[in-house]
Order: structure tokens, then sequence, then C-alpha cells
């Protein structure tokens, strides 16, 4: 049995391997202290032949219980590559951060990119401007589908788009247009980082974020014809399954 | 000295006699020393002529600074500057002392936040605040600074710090075309003129010849110091190369050399002992891009905290500064200006048009070092640097070079995220 955590800014996900093959899996907040929080999730497995962790977290679980660490970029790349074994690209939106990925044909990182210092075009993004136009974050996705138009938002600062989102609100505009507007932001953001990168053919979308239907299907519209968006199954856990099989790799390797 | 009791000593009746602001400063003092500490003296296995280099910290604020006083007192010139395009050589044939100002801290960043736009290379912010928060012993020590015209954050700083300090500007052209070098030569003519005028001397050709000898000296020690870190393993950390080349900004030129040339001597015994600092099997990296004053080691210390080496510096404090010298055979002034003003056409900094000597630069310490990739380093607000790093990317793409950007500050902010990334690229070397 081989155990990957991803030590996520928001929650902590956990994936065992047996045979090459997904057996359980678990999702818990950080909370404030993330350490103890991942020990307990892990208490119910017993001792893995090898346990790897990565995400924002990943060198705190070394200091306390892991054998080893790899990047979310490598884990992620490891677990999308489970699903879609002929993928070169994914783009990974999660609470803090978004990245984009390109891998070569063997499935190893060849460049990626990474959101700057802030919060723009992340989850967490989405989630201040759902609070602030009154959705849940489970409604808000839908919303914004079931939207008959869109506005345009001009900032990506969370505070500025806060303030824009509050003054289109106050200028009676629907509020389903507004989170199609939020949605489309983040989404021309995430085809930036792409174009910078050169992605054609199959396109993976992993981390919390693709759980969001109108993120799936906006991406896949503004994507257009010439590439296929995947979503793989349990989507948040990409990482710590690329982890558990980076786990049993490296003990293999030894 | 061990990474716990190392420290920064302290001279504050000197710092006062400097007109410095005390308190604050000996905070800063003490902050440094706790860092360096951490940062180099942590490392294991270091060679041990790196103790003159500890030293040369732990008396950076002291004992260097008193040789600058003893010289001024004596009526030797000294300057303070900016960047590796003024000649240090016509200070030191003066008899006088050049110094580097660039600010690499954090900390005086805020006093010039005071006066200066937010939105401008940290570098100059740093180096601004020193002067404004009379928080470095070197700038309130020189008699003068001289500035350049290289890129805009530098040229309309200087309007603003000739009111805190004395502070000439040399004109350096953004092409290098003959007529620029017409310009030049007439620019490193005022140049001497102006440190002459300060010593009621004037510069001989002998005393010329002399000089440009010491600082060829010490640009060859670096060059050595270079070379063998193309050595697997890696026989000294990047860390401490880096540190030296800091050093030799500051340090008295002859010793400095000398001391580089002693630690080359051991670094020489331990490659043929197969002694490193990390395994040979330790991803190799060559760092390219902007200056790293002193104290930042932000990019190194993110490299080499993940279990790499850094084996090369494509910087202005790296082979920028180190890589060509003056032609040692001209006895006579005006051929001698010449044949400097040539040398020092041939820094590829990114401020020139078009510039792409250093693609080919690049490409050749690359892979003289041994890397196994490229990290490029910009300065946020750095715009010959960033534009001119598509060139670099394009061309490592073309040559299958593993390569990662960093822009980046001097705030630590960002830290968790730059070592994520300096992760991945380190896993995308090691395959
Ligand atoms: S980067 Fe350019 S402007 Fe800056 S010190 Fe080097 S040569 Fe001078
Ligand atoms: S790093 Fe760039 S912006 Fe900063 S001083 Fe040097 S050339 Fe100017």
């Amino acid at each position: 049995m081989f155990i990957g955590i991803d030590l996520g800014s928001r929650t902590i996900k956990l994936a065992v391997v047996e045979e090459g093959k997904m057996m359980a899996s678990a999702i818990a907040e950080s909370g404030f202290d993330p350490a103890s929080q991942a020990l307990a999730m892990l208490a119910p497995y017993g001792r893995p032949r090898r346990l790897v962790a990565t995400g924002y977290g990943r060198h705190l679980a070394r200091q306390h219980f892991a054998d080893g660490v790899i990047t979310e970029i490598k884990a992620h790349a490891l677990g999308v590559r489970h699903h879609f074994p002929e993928c070169r690209c994914i783009v990974d939106v999660g609470g803090q951060d978004a990245k984009v990925i390109a891998l070569d044909a063997s499935g190893r990182v060849s460049n990626f990119q990474m959101n700057d210092k802030c919060a723009a075009g992340t989850g967490r993004f989405l989630e201040i401007m759902a609070l602030t136009l009154g959705f849940s974050l489970s409604e808000f996705g839908g919303a914004a589908l079931a939207a008959g138009g869109e506005t345009v938002l001009n900032s990506m600062c969370t505070v500025f788009a806060e303030s824009e989102v509050i003054s289109l609100k106050n200028q009676g505009m629907p509020a389903d247009r507004i989170a199609r507007g939020v949605h489309l932001a983040v989404i021309n953001r995430l085809a930036a980082m792409l174009g910078r990168l050169g992605c054609d053919g199959t396109l993976a979308f992993t981390g919390g974020v693709a759980k969001n239907p109108a993120m799936v299907a906006l991406l896949g519209e503004r994507l257009g014809e010439g590439i296929r968006l995947l979503v793989p199954d349990a989507p948040d856990l990409a990482g710590a399954l690329g982890a558990a099989l980076e786990a049993a790799r490296s003990a293999e390797a030894r | 000295m061990s990474a716990e009791n190392f420290t920064v000593r302290p001279y504050p009746e000197m710092w006062a006699a400097l007109d410095m602001d005390v308190p604050r400063f000996d905070k800063a003092r003490q902050m440094l020393g706790e860092v360096y500490g951490k940062m180099f003296l942590g490392q294991v296995n270091r060679p041990d002529r790196m103790a003159y280099f500890d030293e040369m910290i732990a008396e950076i604020f002291g004992r260097r600074v008193e040789e600058l006083l003893a010289a001024k007192k004596e009526g030797k010139p000294v300057v303070g500057t900016f960047c590796v395009y003024i000649p240090e050589e016509i200070v030191v044939a003066a008899g006088g002392i050049c110094v580097g100002l660039c600010g690499g801290s954090q900390g005086s960043v805020p006093d010039a936040e005071k006066v200066l736009p937010r939105n401008i290379c940290p570098m100059v912010k740093s180096a601004y605040g020193f002067k404004a928060g009379r928080i470095c012993p070197y700038f309130q020590a020189v008699d003068f600074v001289y500035g350049e015209t290289t890129c805009d954050a530098k040229k309309k700083t200087w309007e603003l710090l000739d009111r805190l300090v004395p502070t000439h500007v040399m004109e350096i052209p953004q092409m290098k075309r003959a007529r620029d070098k017409t310009l030049w030569l007439e620019e490193v003519r005022d140049f001497k003129a102006k440190v002459e005028e300060v010593c009621h001397t004037s510069i001989s050709a002998n005393e010329l010849a002399g000089a440009i000898r010491v600082i060829n000296d010490k640009r060859r020690a670096l060059q050595r110091l270079t070379a063998l870190r193309a050595a697997s393993p890696a026989p000294i950390s990047g860390k401490d190369a880096l540190l030296i080349e800091q050093i030799a900004f500051y340090d008295e030129p002859v010793r400095f050399a000398r001391e580089v040339n002693l630690l080359c001597d051991e670094l020489d015994e331990r490659i043929g002992n197969g002694v490193g600092v990390v395994p040979a099997s330790a991803p190799r990296v060559m760092v390219s891009g902007v200056p790293m004053a002193l104290p930042n080691w932000k990019v190194h210390n993110l490299v080499e905290t993940a279990g790499a080496v850094v084996v090369g510096e494509e910087s202005c404090i790296g082979s920028r500064y180190f890589k060509d010298l003056i032609d040692e055979s001209h006895t006579a002034m005006e051929a001698q200006l010449e044949a400097l003003t040539d040398r020092y056409m041939q820094i590829d900094c990114s401020c020139f048009t078009p510039n792409d000597e250093r693609v080919d630069q690049v490409l050749k310490e690359y892979r003289a070092s041994g890397a196994q990739g490229l990290l490029h380093y910009s300065l946020q607000f750095c715009h010959t640097y960033n534009i001119e790093e598509i060139k670099i990317r394009e061309a490592c793409e073309k040559e299958g070079i593993p390569y990662l950007a960093i822009e980046s500050d001097y705030s630590p902010e960002d830290v968790g995220q730059l070592q994520t990334r300096v992760e991945a690229f380190l896993e995308q070397i090691r395959g």
C-alpha cells in the first residue's frame, strides 16, 4: 500500500494506491494545524510502504511523517497521466494558485507556469466573488451557466474585482450575469497562461475548481474546436493520486 | 565561528561620526549577522579558505570602512558607483578606493518609497534608501558617487540622490557604434578629471598601467574561481561564490585577489581529491540576469536549499564583471584610455540595443559550467532584463536547455511560491 497526501492551502487530500489503482481517498479542511490534521486522516490506514507528500505543506509533512516530497507540478502530471496516458497539457486551479503544465510524450514535465503571488484567477477568487454576490459555492457555477448573458469584469485583483462586482450589482445588473462574468475573467486568465505554454490536443483540468460545471463548460467553449478538455474523476485528488503513484514508483526504484 | 555565534561587529562611534542613524543601523547589523550565520556558516563541507570572506562580512561595517576613512584622510578619492560600466581602474590609479553601492536589501526600501515611486526596480530603491535613511557607512563615507545613464530608473534617481550626496553621471550610450565609442571615451576622460580634482594630482600613465594590472589580476582571480566551479562534484557552493563576487565590489583589490587565489588553490586540491560541497548527482544550475547586490542571496538560497548547486552567475555581480580584461601592453595615456574603453564596451548589459552578444555569452558560459539548467533572474520592473529574457528563453528552448524564469523583488512574500517553482524545475532536470 502506498499513500500520497496533498497538503493544499485550503484542504488536505489523501489517496491510497495498491497495485497501481486508487483504493481509497479522503479530503478534509487544512485547519490551523495541518500536520495533526493530516496525521488524523492517515490514522485509519496504518503504515504504508511509502508515503509521499505534495502541495504547499509538503515540507511540513516531511518533517513529521512523509518519506519523500514532490511538487504539485510533478504530482498533477503523474495523476493526470494515470487517467489519460496520452495527455500533454494540464491546467490545475486550486484554492490559492493556478498552474498550467506541459508534458513531453513520456509524461515528464517540460514546462510550467504559475499565477503571480496573488489570488487572481484561483479558487479563492471565485469564492470571494460568490460570497459578494450572495451565492453559495455550489450555486455559483449553475447560476453562471444559466445566465442569459454576461458582463465583462475589468479587474482581476481580488480587492478591485470585489468593488467592481458590488458596483455592478448596484447598477442593477442581474447577479447571474455578473457570476458568468466572474467565471469568464478567470478563464481569460487561464487562457493567457495556456497561450504562453502553447498547448494543443487534449487538456486535462484538475484541482477543486474543476468541479465547478461552469468553469468546465466555459473553458471548453473558450478553447474551441482544436482542444479537447478532459476532467478526471475527482479532479481535486489528482495531486494526491500523483504523490501516491510516485510513492509506489520510488519504492520500486529502491 | 559557528552559525549561532557569528556576528557582524559594531562600530557605534565611527557610525555616529559618519552621521548615521546608529540605533536603527545597529538592528540591521544584528539581523545581517543572524541571516549570514544561518545561510552561510550552516553549509556543509565548506572550503576552509572561506574564513577570510566570513571575516569580510563580520567587518563589513567596521574595518573596511576604517580603511576608506584612512584613505580619505590622506587625500585619496573614495568613490561610490552603481554599475560595472564605471571604470574603477581610474580611481585605483589615483590611489583611491572605488566601492559598489548597489542595494540588495528590503530593509532600506521603505525609506526610498517615501520619495520614489513604488513601482521601480528594488535595487534602485534599496540603494537610494540606504542614503536617505543614513543606514550605510559606505554611502556616508564616499566623497561623491558616480552614476550612469544605463536604465531610466537609475538615471532619474540620480537627480534626486544628488540632493543627498554629490552625484555625477556618466553618459553611457545605448548602442555600440564607432560614434558611441567616441562619446564614451569623452565620458571616461571626464570621470578621470573628476577623480583628479578630488585628489589634486593628475594620474600618470604609469599609475594607470599599475591600476589596470591590479584590477585585471582581480578579474583573473575571479575567472579562475569560475573555471573551478565547473568541476563535478562542485568544490564550492554557489552561495559562497556569489558572496565572493559581491565582496569584490568593496574589498581592497590586491588583498582580495590574493585571497581568491588562495581559495582557488584549496579548490584545486579538493577537485584532485574528488571533494565537493554536494554529491556529484546534485542538479547543477546556472543563474543569468540582473545583478544580485549584497545581501540579496534569495535565488541561490532557494536553489541550494532544494538540494541543487549553482555553478555560475551570468550577471554584473558575476561574470559580466570579470570576463573581459584590459589590454596591458599600452604605455601612453591616450592608448590606455582607449584600451580601457574598448574593454568596458564589451560588457553586454541589457540596457544596450541590440545586445545579442549576451545570448551567445550565456550559452557559452552555460556549456563551460557543466550546468544542467538555466535560471533567469530579473528584478521586478527591470524592463530591459525582463524583455531580453524572451531571447534567452528562445535560445534555451532551441538548445533543449531546461529553463526557468523568475521575476522577483526583495520582499520575502513570494518565497513559498518561488520554492515550488524552483523545486519543480529541479524535478524537471532530475527527470
Ligand atoms: S545590469 Fe547594466 S546597468 Fe546594471 S550594473 Fe550591470 S551593466 Fe550596469
Ligand atoms: S536591475 Fe534593471 S532596472 Fe534595476 S538598476 Fe539594473 S538595469 Fe536598472
